[in-house]
């Protein structure tokens, strides 16, 4: 039984204009304590894959396919069985740290709220665990910043309370939906660095959703791909930056430049992302890949293991005849 | 390539009125240093690119130059004129040299006009007289420059992805034949593949069109790609500027070095082996910055003197600029 495994997760949303299929036949697995990157690009389904899980579609999503934590079933629940599984098993860190933290509501009271809720404490007993917690972070006078409101802090400190409150009621898995986009880069490395603090200390599993190539190189062990709504390849974030071995993976790798390196032009993968409107048929990267053959465009390819150690791929072109 | 400056900025001091809570409607607004003594030269054919976290002032100091801000002091020598110092007519002759790249795509395309129209729309301002014959064929010009198809010429802004919008807003740059073009963040909205293919057009056009760019970004990676010469300000300061390799291989102020530490590399071997120079806190408030050195309230190295004495520019190697007591 493995901590967390996703087999077969569908997303739809209705829309005035047709039906977007955001996400298509994902599957993956996560073990304790390990920290999954998921990236692509914006519209490749790497948040609302994690929306689906968490319960958080929007009304005219609908998810089908199984979510499995540890063991249990948590894809489509009431939202009775949901709010025990949220806070208390999976936590949830957005992006945008002003947007998800209450603008009316001290920091103590929005902290305590949840551990109120959840545990029963006692007020007191709540605000005192909550400031346990922002120290924890590594927020400078916790006690009595505690008593603020969101704007009265900066973005990073904002990010800081919000890791700090999804920890609040010990969740085994964290799940970080591009924790950094919306900061600077000094407060970026802040940040990613109190994460894996975090996850040492606290044991916690993570999955991080970014669009970061090279957030994903430094804070984590595996690495997913995703395009047009499917997984493209993954394993170990060592080998597949090492050696990545789907063509979309050697594209998105090498069209980024990087601070130590001196090439003078950026190789491009042509084109642009797909259509999620149209039901795909083959592989949804071939009309923007250069290996793409006659098959690419008919048949959807399977995510096979490649027999290296947890590491899959969905091409039909084989790795070694890949131009 | 000559190497004649075209433009010449020298002691530019941009400041804001800013009303702060609990403030009484007579009490005297405070002023907030947006861009406090920033000097600069560009030769033709260079690109300047202005790097720094967000609220340093990076796109205050290039609106600025072209007026879009109103300056404190300081002179903006383009060609000789003083562009902070023209009235309206001249002013405007210049504006045709000078033309702007936004970052929000979309948001910086006319919703209700069609491609056509948005691009043709500054040569009918600056040349009213242009025939429409030659307003076309100009336009398909550029289009063609740009990588975007004829055919598409008739669609509204809404029908494009956000790359192309991009480009749309470039080809509009471009008709006029600008000598300079600031860009401002005009890949931070794209994504990883696009902003590659745009990062090149740029570059493919400078050279081709011998333009002369001053780019705007916190991606210190696409900087340090696009950027002859690079400048870092902090809380409106320009704190380091060299040119490219030398920055980033020998950066000599604290702020920089910390700056490029925390740039994350995209290969783990590196990444997570990589000794990061944490700088703590946050950026301070520019209504009320620290004495002395703006950045000594998060600097490893800050002694008294940094809160005494401001830090004056010191040069090295001819071109590589440090404000730090301790440079050497």
């Amino acid at each position: 039984m493995s901590f967390l495994e996703i087999n077969n997760l569908n997303v739809e949303f209705d829309t005035a204009d047709g039906i977007v299929r955001a996400v298509n036949n994902v599957s993956f697995t996560l073990d304790e304590e390990r920290i999954l990157a998921i990236v692509g690009e914006s519209g490749s389904g790497k948040s609302q894959t994690v929306f689906a899980m968490m319960g958080l579609l929007d009304q005219n999503g609908r998810a089908t396919g199984s979510v499995k934590f540890e063991g249990e079933e948590i894809l489509n629940l009431s939202i009775t069985e949901l709010n025990s599984v949220r806070a208390e098993k999976i936590a949830m860190i957005f992006q945008d740290p002003m947007t998800s933290l209450n603008p009316y509501m001290r920091i103590s009271e929005q902290m305590a709220e949840v551990l109120i809720h959840h545990k029963g404490l006692s007020k007191t007993e709540a605000i005192q665990q909550s400031i346990n917690l922002l120290d924890a972070v590594k927020i400078p006078e916790a006690k009595s910043r505690i008593r603020m409101y969101p704007h009265e802090f900066s973005g990073g400190m904002r990010q800081r309370v919000m890791i700090a409150m999804s920890l609040l009621c010990r969740p085994k898995l964290l799940i970080a939906d591009e924790p950094t986009t919306a900061l600077d880069v000094t407060v970026q490395a802040q940040i990613m660095h109190l994460l894996a603090d975090i996850q040492k200390e606290f044991g916690t599993s993570i999955i991080l959703i970014t669009h970061d190539l090279g957030v994903v190189a430094g804070n984590s062990d595996d690495t997913l791909v995703m395009y047009g709504g499917q997984v493209m390849e993954v394993g170990s974030t060592e080998q597949l930056y090492a050696s990545p071995t789907h063509p979309y993976t050697q594209g998105l790798m090498s069209a980024v430049p990087r601070l130590d390196d001196k090439a003078n032009k950026l190789k491009t993968i042509k084109g642009n992302p797909p259509n999620m409107m149209l039901v795909p048929v083959g592989c949804p990267f071939s009309p923007r890949c250069k290996n793409s053959q006659s098959v690419c465009a008919t048949k959807i390819p399977e995510l096979l293991s490649t027999g290296t150690k947890n590491h899959q791929r969905a091409c039909h072109v084989a790795f070694e005849e890949l131009l | 390539m000559n190497h004649q400056a075209i433009l010449q900025v020298e002691n530019l001091k941009v400041n804001f009125d800013v009303s702060t809570e609990g403030d009484m409607p007579w009490t005297k607004r405070k002023k907030l240093k947006a861009v406090d003594d920033v000097s600069f030269s560009l030769q033709s054919g260079e690109t300047l690119g202005i790097v720094g976290e967000s609220g340093c002032g990076k796109s205050t100091l290039a609106r600025a130059i072209i007026r879009m801000v109103p300056t404190e002091s300081g002179n903006a020598l383009w060609f000789g004129d003083d562009l902070l110092k023209l009235d309206k007519i001249s002013m405007r002759k210049h504006r045709k040299e000078i033309q702007m790249i936004f970052q929000d795509p979309l948001a910086s395309l006319n919703p209700r006009m069609n491609i056509g129209q948005i691009i043709a729309e500054p040569l009918k301002t600056h040349y009213p007289k242009t025939s429409k014959e030659d307003i076309k064929s100009r336009v398909q010009d550029v289009m063609n420059k740009v990588g975007l198809l004829h055919n598409l010429i008739n669609r509204y802004p809404h029908e494009f992805s956000g790359g192309q919008c991009q480009r749309i807003g470039i080809a509009r740059a471009l008709i006029l034949k600008p000598k300079l073009i600031i860009c401002d963040e005009p890949v931070s909205a794209l994504d990883v593949s696009i902003q590659a293919q745009v990062i090149n057009l740029l570059m493919e056009l400078q050279s081709e069109m011998d333009l002369t760019l001053i780019f705007i970004a916190h991606d210190l990676s696409i900087v340090k790609h696009i950027s002859n010469k690079i400048m870092v300000l902090y809380l409106g300061n320009m704190v380091e500027m060299a040119n490219n390799i030398d920055i980033y291989a020998h950066p000599r102020h604290p702020y920089t070095q910390a700056l490029i530490s925390a740039v994350p590399i995209p290969d783990p071997k590196i990444e997570k082996n990589k000794e990061l120079i944490l700088i703590e806190g946050d950026l301070p408030s520019p209504i009320n910055p620290p004495s002395g050195c703006v950045f000594r309230t998060r600097c490893l190295k800050a002694q008294d003197i940094c809160a005494k004495e401001k830090p004056t520019m010191n040069t090295f190697n001819d071109s590589h600029m440090v404000a730090c007591h301790f440079s050497n």
